[in-house]
């Protein structure tokens, strides 16, 4: 990785964190839970890494390769899972009002 | 001319999934978008998964396929049985997972330019395979914890032992020299392993000495690990989307947890130190 690509990375990490800061706010308490198991959702992205992991043919580095796939099994669970919980929790939440 | 007109699809599939994941999170916030918001964000998700796929380095389709049927199969099977009161630990055992799939990543990664001789691993990605495995060794063990003391499959009430606290920093020392050790000497696996074990340790021995009440805020406090952990293999793999969804989940998660600290009347740091249930003096 170059310096010039790192420092664009840098730009984008420090802009994405504000963004993520300022977008919790005024939350009412009943959202926390499902805030937190959507964001949890969220963080399964470790699966765009996991893929380009699991990708390559095993080549010289089989151990490589076998990581990748039990991270893409970890973070699909991750992913789906989160997914499918926040919807149970925000549905239930739609029916009592 | 072909690869480059792939990349560029890629890239901004990659910039059209980070933005729907910031609509989706800002939508989640308010209670008559909370769905909409959750569905915006699970199409981000897909869309950042299949522009991922038509990265030229991936090959396996077969074996990656099979793999996500099989996660998407069990994690919709457990995700659909689960009792509502139990909602908070299984989303600790979600997030587990994906803390465990970000040390995975990186040691994967590791693997892979440690032991290629024509490639010597940058300061840079050194630095960062460090830090992604160590968050997320802790986000790990960590959330195990936090699930086993709300599943009530470990003791829920507050460990708490004589040293706890100079035994961490003890361990937290020798985690840092040996990851500097390992970034100046990448290919000395000893010191990875070395990182690995004590990260996995420091997850353990960090969440146990605090109360099964106050699990809600650690596994919201740990969900935001497990963003940056996901952001820092984003540096690990040169890949954007990676850092902007990881950066958000990790910025927002320490936002939320300092919200719920406040619903709760507790503080964070009180939080963290543990040993709630014996009146707030510990160790």
């Amino acid at each position: 990785m170059s310096i010039e690509n790192l420092i664009v990375l840098l730009y984008v990490l420090v802009l994405a964190s504000y963004v993520g800061f300022e977008l919790i706010a005024k939350v009412p308490p009943t959202l926390h839970t499902p805030l937190m198991s959507g964001s949890n959702a969220i963080s399964g992205i470790t699966i765009v890494g996991a893929i380009i992991c699991a990708g390559p043919l095993p080549g010289e580095f089989p151990l490589s390769k076998i990581l990748g796939m039990v991270a893409l099994f970890f973070a699909t669970l991750n992913v789906v899972g989160g997914y499918v919980v926040t919807d149970r929790m925000l549905q239930m939440f739609k029916k009592k009002k | 001319m072909n690869q480059n007109i792939l990349t560029i699809i890629i890239q901004l599939a990659y910039l059209v999934a980070s933005v729907l994941f910031i609509v989706g999170i800002k939508m989640l916030g308010k209670t008559h978008t909370a769905r909409e918001g959750n569905i915006y964000s699970a199409v981000a998700m897909f869309i950042a998964i299949v522009a991922t796929l038509l990265v030229q380095e991936v090959l396996s389709y077969t074996e990656i396929f099979v793999t996500i049927l099989i996660g998407s199969a069990v994690g919709t099977y457990v995700a659909k049985k689960v009792e509502m009161t139990q909602m908070p630990e299984m989303v600790g055992l979600f997030n587990g997972f994906g803390g465990l799939a970000s040390v995975l990543v990186a040691t994967s990664e590791y693997w892979r330019m440690a032991h290629d001789a024509n490639i010597a691993m940058p300061v840079i990605t050194g630095v960062t395979v460090v830090l992604s495995v160590i968050i997320g060794a802790v986000t790990f063990t960590g959330s195990m914890v936090a699930y086993g003391k709300l599943a009530g499959k470990i003791n829920g009430n507050a460990i708490t032992f004589s040293g706890q606290h100079p035994l961490n920093a003890i361990l937290f020392l020798i985690m840092l020299v040996a990851s500097i050790f390992l970034v100046l000497d990448p290919n000395n696996d000893i010191y990875m392993i070395a990182v690995l074990a004590i990260g996995l340790l420091l997850g353990i021995l960090t969440v146990i000495p605090i109360g099964g009440a106050d699990m809600p805020v650690v596994i919201s406090l740990l969900n935001s690990y497990s963003g940056v952990a996901a952001c820092f293999t984003g540096f690990v793999l040169n890949n954007q989307v990676l850092i902007i969804a990881g950066a958000l989940v990790g910025a927002s998660g320490i936002i939320l947890t300092q919200i719920m600290c406040k619903a709760m009347n507790r503080s964070l740091v009180s939080v963290l130190l543990g040993g709630f249930g014996q009146g707030g003096s510990s160790a």
